[in-house]
């Protein structure tokens, strides 16, 4: 079988010298998600880590991006593509050009303060691939609880763990009935590149890929754990890996054995108070969740 | 010669975005501006306009929409009022930054609370440090031929800022008026497509628009130039407005318009509908009584006459502004505007009448009896009150 570094295209629209932090996964998701749609496409950024790199002067993409505010990057999605196609009928954009538009979010923007612009977009069914780069916290602000961060997760506005459990943002977006929506994991970039390809070549409509992210800064573990910990929630069952295509649900990847949730949880800074009660009650959440995903 | 109909201020508005030939729309529904955005879907469903019509969730998003769409180099039209107008706040800083000539119309409503639908100005004028250039209209007639001119001065390469036609609420918006709908082959001999060089989401030239820049990059220089093409815009709007009048025989007067204001003792400085009532009531005291008194119709608050306003009043004994909008704790918004632009001159003395606020009627009447009282303090030396609230009840 060919690896993603012999079939992705050499060239890179996203270069070195980037200003993440450390073992941020975002670098390579950027060079999977550039090499995968290429130069004919459009982004539209949020206010996320994902923005360092592409919008700080000097630093770009060879890609156009367009950063409006914290909020709208799916109503650009909507702006973007409406504009390419009165131009395609008016003749100024050539009617077959093939133009992909993304958008680039980080889990705050797309659940907190975007959810309206998400599912406005959504709901009229716009033109294009959202991500939701989920590292389960406000980190480009220095690690705030957003409603993406999971329960009993230390944050620096939950300093005793965050009461509340984590939002199901792509269940969300599930329900809204868009021709796509996948979870992915930086730890399966196979997988993750397989299901870009697929939003990408499909017909006209939103797209949904919510990209678990693990962030070494804020979850606390050493930065050359990234892809380890994204494997772990994998293999521990945490995070599921599926996609609902036009309604119908297919989960990607079944751990034959799940690991328990400790072995996740216990290298993790953020989870360091969490008891063996607490700890339980996740496990049942996981296992119920696995239940009901049986089928 | 266009063709005549009785069109409410919102359809003439609509009428004028479809001349123009807009191409994205995005528009979410307001009281009292909602018309306009019924009358484009109308426009684009029945195929009398080319456009993507866009229902978005908030307005919020209406305006990131258009951001967006203008940015790939289409041109955007959009419409709100009030409480949608501060909803979409923050996103009107980011169409003047990015220079976007966006277009829209901002019909006046009061804000809340208390909830009212009745026009008050605070809402667009509560707007004017955004970088965008602003039209204060005083009927449908001019509504409808500012929204074909806007497209010209805010595309000018010296100007790319974006621009707001703003009218009252209900008097404008919803009032029936004869209107000259304009010739289409004449607009479009007027208004040519929106082609950029400057900002263009296009992959054959990728470009970073809205970047983040660092505490000693070029924050100060985007500004500056942002002020330097608001100063430019000065003399587009004169030239367009000249233009406008070549083609279409009515001249607005760029900037401001007066009436009577050669050697006027007093004069009525106004905008909006009012300047109507005013015109009436000075060309009534002129006539009948023989007062010496004129009129100053403020046009555009963005950018402010300055220059123009302290030559024209040099030697006016007393302006009396009136005005439908306060900023509280400081007096009318356009009277505070014009104390600024007669700074530290031996000028007239300045009167302020704050008056009918959310909708409340201001009759022939009301401003004749203003006039009247203000002419006879034309040789005190020195104003008392100058801020004053016109027949506030319970006082």
């Amino acid at each position: 079988m060919r690896t993603l570094a012999e079939t992705l295209p050499k060239e890179e629209l996203f270069h070195s010298g980037h200003p993440l932090c450390p073992g941020c996964p975002g670098g390579m998701m950027l060079r999977w998600i550039t090499k995968t749609l290429g130069k004919n496409s459009i982004c539209s950024m949020a206010a996320t880590c994902m923005a360092l790199p592409a919008m700080v002067y000097p630093h770009s993409l060879e890609i156009p991006c367009l950063y409006i505010a914290m909020a709208p990057s799916p109503a650009g999605i909507t702006g973007v593509s409406a504009a390419i196609k009165i131009l395609k009928r008016k003749g100024r954009i050539p009617a077959d050009r093939k133009i992909s538009v993304f958008a680039l979010a980080g889990d705050g923007s797309a659940g907190d303060i975007g959810m309206a612009s998400l599912s406005g977009a959504a709901e009229r069914n716009d033109d294009g691939i959202f991500f939701c780069f989920d590292n389960e916290a406000y980190m480009n602000t220095g690690i705030q609880r957003s409603s993406s961060t999971p329960r009993f997760s230390w944050t620096t506005s939950t300093i005793k763990g965050k009461p509340e459990k984590k939002k199901d943002l792509p269940r969300i977006m599930a329900a809204h009935d868009i021709p796509y929506v996948a979870t992915v994991s930086v730890a399966y970039p196979d997988d993750f590149v397989r299901k870009l390809e697929k939003a990408r070549d499909m017909e006209p409509g939103f797209k949904y890929l919510h990209v678990h992210s693990p962030c070494p800064t804020g979850w606390r573990f050493p930065e050359s754990k990234t892809i380890e910990i994204a494997r772990l929630a994998v293999e521990t069952g945490l995070w599921i890996l599926y996609e609902v295509d036009h309604g119908s649900l297919k989960v990607n990847f079944r751990p034959e054995k799940r690991r328990p949730i400790e072995d996740y949880l216990r290298p993790q800074g953020r989870f360091r108070e969490l008891s063996q009660k607490d700890i339980q009650s996740i496990q049942d959440r996981i296992d119920n969740r696995w239940r009901d995903m049986r089928n | 010669m266009g063709t005549h109909k009785m069109l409410t201020g919102n359809y003439a508005a609509a009428y004028g975005a479809k001349l123009a030939r807009v191409e994205v729309t995005p528009v979410y529904p307001i009281t009292p501006q909602t018309h306009i955005m019924e009358k484009m879907a109308e426009f684009i469903e029945n195929g009398e306009l080319d456009a993507e019509f866009v229902s978005v969730e908030s307005e919020h998003s209406a305006l990131a929409v258009a951001i967006a769409a203008q940015a790939t180099g289409a041109r955007s039209f959009t419409a709100t009022s009030a409480q949608g107008l501060l909803y979409m706040h923050e996103n009107l800083f980011v169409a003047s930054g990015l220079r976007l000539p966006i277009v829209m119309v901002l019909v006046n409503r009061a804000l809340g609370a208390p909830n009212s639908i009745y026009p008050d100005l605070s809402d667009s004028l509560d707007q004017r440090d955004t970088g965008w250039i602003q039209v204060y209209v005083e009927n449908a007639q001019e509504a409808h031929d500012m929204v074909v001119q806007a497209y010209r001065i805010a595309e000018d390469k010296r100007v790319l800022l974006p621009m707001a036609i703003c009218f009252e609420g209900i008097i404008i918006s919803h009032y029936m008026e004869p209107v000259e709908i304009l010739d289409q082959e004449k607009v479009d001999n007027f208004l040519m497509p929106y082609l950029p060089e400057h900002v263009i989401l296009d992959p054959d030239r990728p470009m970073s628009v809205g970047q983040i820049v660092m505490d000693d990059s070029y924050y100060m220089e985007y500004r500056y130039q942002q002020q330097e093409a608001m100063d430019r815009a000065k003399e587009v709007i004169q030239e367009v407005d000249e233009a406008f009048g070549q083609s279409f025989g009515r001249y607005y007067g760029g900037l401001l318009s007066t009436e009577m204001m050669e050697d006027a003792e007093v004069a009525l400085l106004t905008l909006g509908s009012l300047a109507s009532t005013a015109r009436a009531v000075v060309n009534h005291l002129r006539n009948e009584d023989g007062i010496s008194i004129g009129l100053v119709k403020l046009r555009m608050v963005r950018p402010f006459p300055d220059q123009e306003l302290s030559e024209l009043l040099s030697d006016t004994k007393v302006v009396v502004v009136l005005e439908r909008d306060v900023s509280i704790g400081a007096g009318g918004i356009v009277y505070t505007e014009l104390c600024r632009s007669l700074n530290g001159r031996n000028g007239p003395h300045l009167i302020n009448y704050i008056l009918g606020l959310g909708g409340r009627d201001v009759t022939f009447e009301d401003i004749k009896d203003i006039a009247l009282l203000s002419c006879s303090e034309r040789h005190t030396t020195t104003i008392d009150n100058p801020i004053r609230w016109y027949q506030v009840r319970g006082l």
